[in-house]
């Protein structure tokens, strides 16, 4: 197909050409970066957890008026929890993964270090591990015999008692990574907070925090031996057993105590489908308006070919009429387009990049990967094409005859 | 005329139904994206009190020093420590602290179950400060406050499930297992941002229940139902005392201060309370502080989620590129009418006549793509809710002024798009198009 006809022609038609141009341009633009912001979104959504995510219910009381003797009443809770039948595992936690609000500790490697090391999440409770579904990568899980009370453990930190106090702990592997690159983590030391000293005795794959700063920190976390009594308790039961076992577990838990406030009852996959609502949205929100773009982009298309079609008959009709054969007409049309499209989709490159500058610089974006572009450039031209078959196969039925007449 | 030719524009719509078609969707479809994004943008950006927001300030001290504060910035709340000797100094016109407080209620009357309340431990300066609108009696007083009175102030909502609606000024009220005396009862009063309270993340929660005298909540040993931050300092120490000896911040102060004078005097007398902290050798770094008004405050805490400016923008970017489209659309529309052009400019119209005639024309487009863009409006504000936290869905509402600025808005775009098509269709020559035909 001879370009240069189409070029001298486009010439004469500057401004419609333009605006084809123009359009595609900002269409590549806008697209590129929604569907990159979209597979951003997608990948927080799917973040791992690290925790038996269908087999978790958490149930959360408040008592009413002043607390007493927490800690034999939690017990009683725990037991009567163990005793509904398909509950696999108990244990009374302080916080749970993707929950929102969180109990956090500097953590350093060297008592004399100015300065944290890292922020780490630190969950308390016996039986965690088991309850949450974790995965051991190296040593060992917490036992009983490593846990103590939390009003032991601060009266003893206060009293500079080593004997009340945790010892052991168990990291999360991303957490060893960032202390000890490429070293073994068992046996090493960590502080904690204010100078508590803790060996680590086990590594676990994985175990996000309650709530993510920043999504490279987001597996921070570790498992202090410490027994809470804070009326959170993690669940674990088969998949299709959830519903009932929840049910059950209000009644049981009501029966053991009736003055009390349940504060939160729900699934693990509440949890988390909250936790990413926002993102979800911002999914939905931005594959709607890449698709209603590419919708607006083809319909204008569409238009402006037809215009393009109906202000030339006449020169179609010549065309024919001089040999042209309708492969031809539709060829032309179609090349134009692709002419079109490929320059707008040039100018939409470097404009796709300008705004993923813009929002690198104001929602801390990371850039553009490139690849992006050429898949941008594919969907643009098959749209193009899609839209201007219509107007040229029109283009294409006009017959020779149109050239004799009115001249 | 101007009526004439807006007759002959809507006349002129029924004429090639697939571009005008076109146009519309494309416009009513840019407008709608917009103004639902901006909908939700202008609930969350807004001044919560305009009219009080330049006088109240947020101070703030830094009490963690550059080893553990945000980048230099000092914590977002107080220790209690430092919000008493706020309150003590007495520096400001009015001033108030406050915490978050969660506690359950018993219902009054029949075999309802207790349920959880939140709502705030303050002073009783917080009601007038923040012009607090109320239903029945008022808030408690200095004497209330010195005397660390069990009284509450509750709100309309709690008012109407514990009272049935009733004037309860002077009833008593169960919160946790404590008797208060009710001095007041407000009107529905809920600002967004919850400004006051940026600390807990609250800024777009439910509207809060109750009011108790902090004083009071003190001496009952309440802990925070909000947010307690204790940085790199360590943890809550020992006990509730140990607690609020401590240097965890979970206390929001506020002050109001009339004039820029009163300010740069009250940013003198933080300063110096830093720095006789430091000389008593609990800094051990120079005097950090700020004092933000509501507006810096807000803009400091980010009160706008990312997710709303990144949206609107978005939106925009959509709307431009529909109006590019428009612009096409309607070039082609005026092109095929030359023939029509130059018949009437032949009979003497003028070149300003056909602009009118052709402005008045895209305005009618205009109009229509306003008229189903604030259809579409109207269904995507009942659908922000999926796109949008429901907390922050639930602000944005189509109002006389959206209506109008939708109709505007698509109206304005339109006839801007004109301009082009329309100079073009102006520069129909007569005389070609008469020869032809």
């Amino acid at each position: 197909m001879d370009i240069l006809p189409i070029l001298s022609t486009l010439r004469r038609h500057k401004i419609t050409a333009l605006l084809v141009i123009l359009e595609i341009a900002l269409t590549c633009a806008i697209v590129c970066n929604a569907v990159f912001l979209v597979s951003q979104r997608l990948e927080r959504i799917h973040m791992v957890s690290g925790v038996a995510e269908h087999e978790l219910l958490e149930v959360e009381l408040a008592n009413i008026g002043p607390k007493a003797d927490d800690s034999a009443r939690t017990a009683e809770d725990l037991a009567a929890l163990r005793q509904i039948p398909g509950v696999t595992s108990v244990a009374s936690v302080n916080q749970l993964p993707f929950a929102n609000s969180s109990n956090n500790s500097g953590i350093k490697i060297d008592r004399k270090q100015n300065k944290s090391s890292l922020n780490a999440t630190t969950y308390y409770g016996e039986n965690i591990a088991d309850t949450f579904g974790l995965q051991l990568v190296a040593g060992r899980f917490l036992k009983a015999d490593d846990y103590v009370d939390i009003d032991t453990a601060k009266k003893a930190f206060v009293a500079g008692d080593a004997k009340g106090l945790p010892k052991n702990t168990v990291i999360t592997l991303a957490m060893a990574e960032r202390l000890w690159p490429g070293q073994q983590a068992l046996g090493k030391q960590i502080y904690m907070g204010n100078d508590l000293p803790l060996t680590v005795v086990g590594v676990i794959k994985n175990l996000v925090r309650p709530s993510i700063w920043d999504d490279a920190t987001a597996q921070y976390s570790m498992l202090v031996p410490i027994q809470v009594s804070d009326g959170v308790y993690a669940i674990r039961t088969a998949p299709q057993e959830r519903d009932r076992v929840l049910k059950a577990a209000l009644e049981k838990l009501k029966q053991a105590n009736p003055h009390r406030v349940v504060l939160q009852k729900r699934t693990w996959d509440e949890i988390r489908e909250k936790f990413f609502q926002n993102d979800r949205a911002m999914t939905g929100l931005l594959v709607g308006v890449c698709v209603a773009l590419l919708v607006v982009t083809a319909l204008g298309i569409v238009g402006l070919g037809s215009f393009w079609v109906a202000q030339r008959r006449r020169q179609i009709g010549v065309r024919r009429a001089l040999g042209a054969t309708r492969g031809n007409i539709l060829h032309y049309f179609q090349t134009e387009n692709f002419l079109l499209a490929t320059i707008g989709i040039v100018l939409g490159m470097a404009l796709a990049y300008g705004v993923n500058l813009f929002l690198m610089v104001h929602y801390e974006l990371p850039r553009l990967p490139v690849m992006y572009l050429p898949l941008g450039a594919v969907v643009l031209w098959l749209i193009g094409q899609v839209a201007v078959l219509g107007p040229a196969m029109r283009a294409a039925a006009v017959p020779p005859v149109v050239a004799t007449r009115s001249v | 005329m101007f009526v004439h030719y807006a007759q002959l524009g809507l006349l002129s719509l029924r004429r090639n139904p697939l571009l005008t078609a076109l146009m519309i969707m494309s416009i009513a479809f840019g407008v709608a994206a917009s103004m639902v994004t901006y909908a939700v943008f202008r609930a969350v950006s807004g001044d919560p009190i305009p009219q009080k927001s330049a006088h109240l300030f947020a101070p703030q001290v830094d009490n963690w020093g550059p080893q553990y504060n945000r980048k230099g910035e000092p914590a977002s709340a107080m220790t209690y420590t430092d919000a008493m000797a706020l309150m003590h100094a007495h520096k400001a016109k009015r001033q108030t602290v406050l915490f978050q407080v969660l506690m359950s209620v018993m219902p009054t009357q029949g075999s309802g179950l207790p349920f959880k309340s939140a709502g705030y431990a303050t002073y009783g300066d917080f009601f007038s400060m923040f012009d607090v609108p109320f239903q029945y009696g008022q808030g408690w007083n200095a004497q209330d406050d010195d005397n660390r009175a069990a009284v509450a102030v509750i709100s309309r909502d709690l008012n109407q499930k514990l009272f049935g609606g009733a004037n309860s000024v002077g009833r008593e009220i169960e919160l946790e297992e404590q008797t208060y005396r009710i001095v007041g009862v407000t009107e529905h009063w809920d600002p967004k941002p919850r400004f006051f309270d940026m600390f807990n993340g609250n800024a777009y929660t439910d509207a809060s229940e109750v009011y108790i005298p902090f004083t009071h909540a003190i001496d009952l040993k309440m802990d925070t139902g909000g947010n307690n931050s204790c940085s790199g300092v360590g943890n809550r120490g020992v006990g509730w005392d140990g607690w609020i000896r401590g240097e965890c911040v979970w206390i929001s102060p506020w002050v109001e201060l009339d004039s820029k004078a009163d300010a740069d005097e009250y940013l003198q007398f933080l300063h110096a309370y830093a720095q006789e902290q430091q000389r008593a050798g609990r800094f051990s770094w120079a005097p950090n502080v700020r004092l933000r008004d509501v507006n810096a405050w807000l803009e400091f805490q980010h009160a706008v989620p990312p997710e709303s400016r990144l949206s609107l923008t978005v939106a925009l970017g959509f709307f431009v590129i529909c109006l590019v489209n428009t612009i096409g659309l309607l070039l082609a529309k005026f092109m095929r009418r030359a023939p029509e052009i130059g018949i009437r400019r032949a009979l003497g119209a003028s070149r300003a006549d056909i602009y009118r005639q052709f402005l008045a024309e895209a305005g009618m487009v205009g109009l229509a793509g306003g008229v189903l863009g604030l259809f579409l409006t109207g269904l995507g504000m009942a659908g922000a809710g999926m796109v949008f936290e429901p907390q922050i869905a639930r602000l944005a509402h189509l109002d006389m002024s959206l209506v109008a600025l939708t109709l505007l808005v698509a109206i304005g775009a339109t006839v801007l798009a004109a301009f082009y098509p329309t100079w073009r269709a102006a520069q129909v020559q007569p005389a070609w198009q008469l020869k032809s035909n």
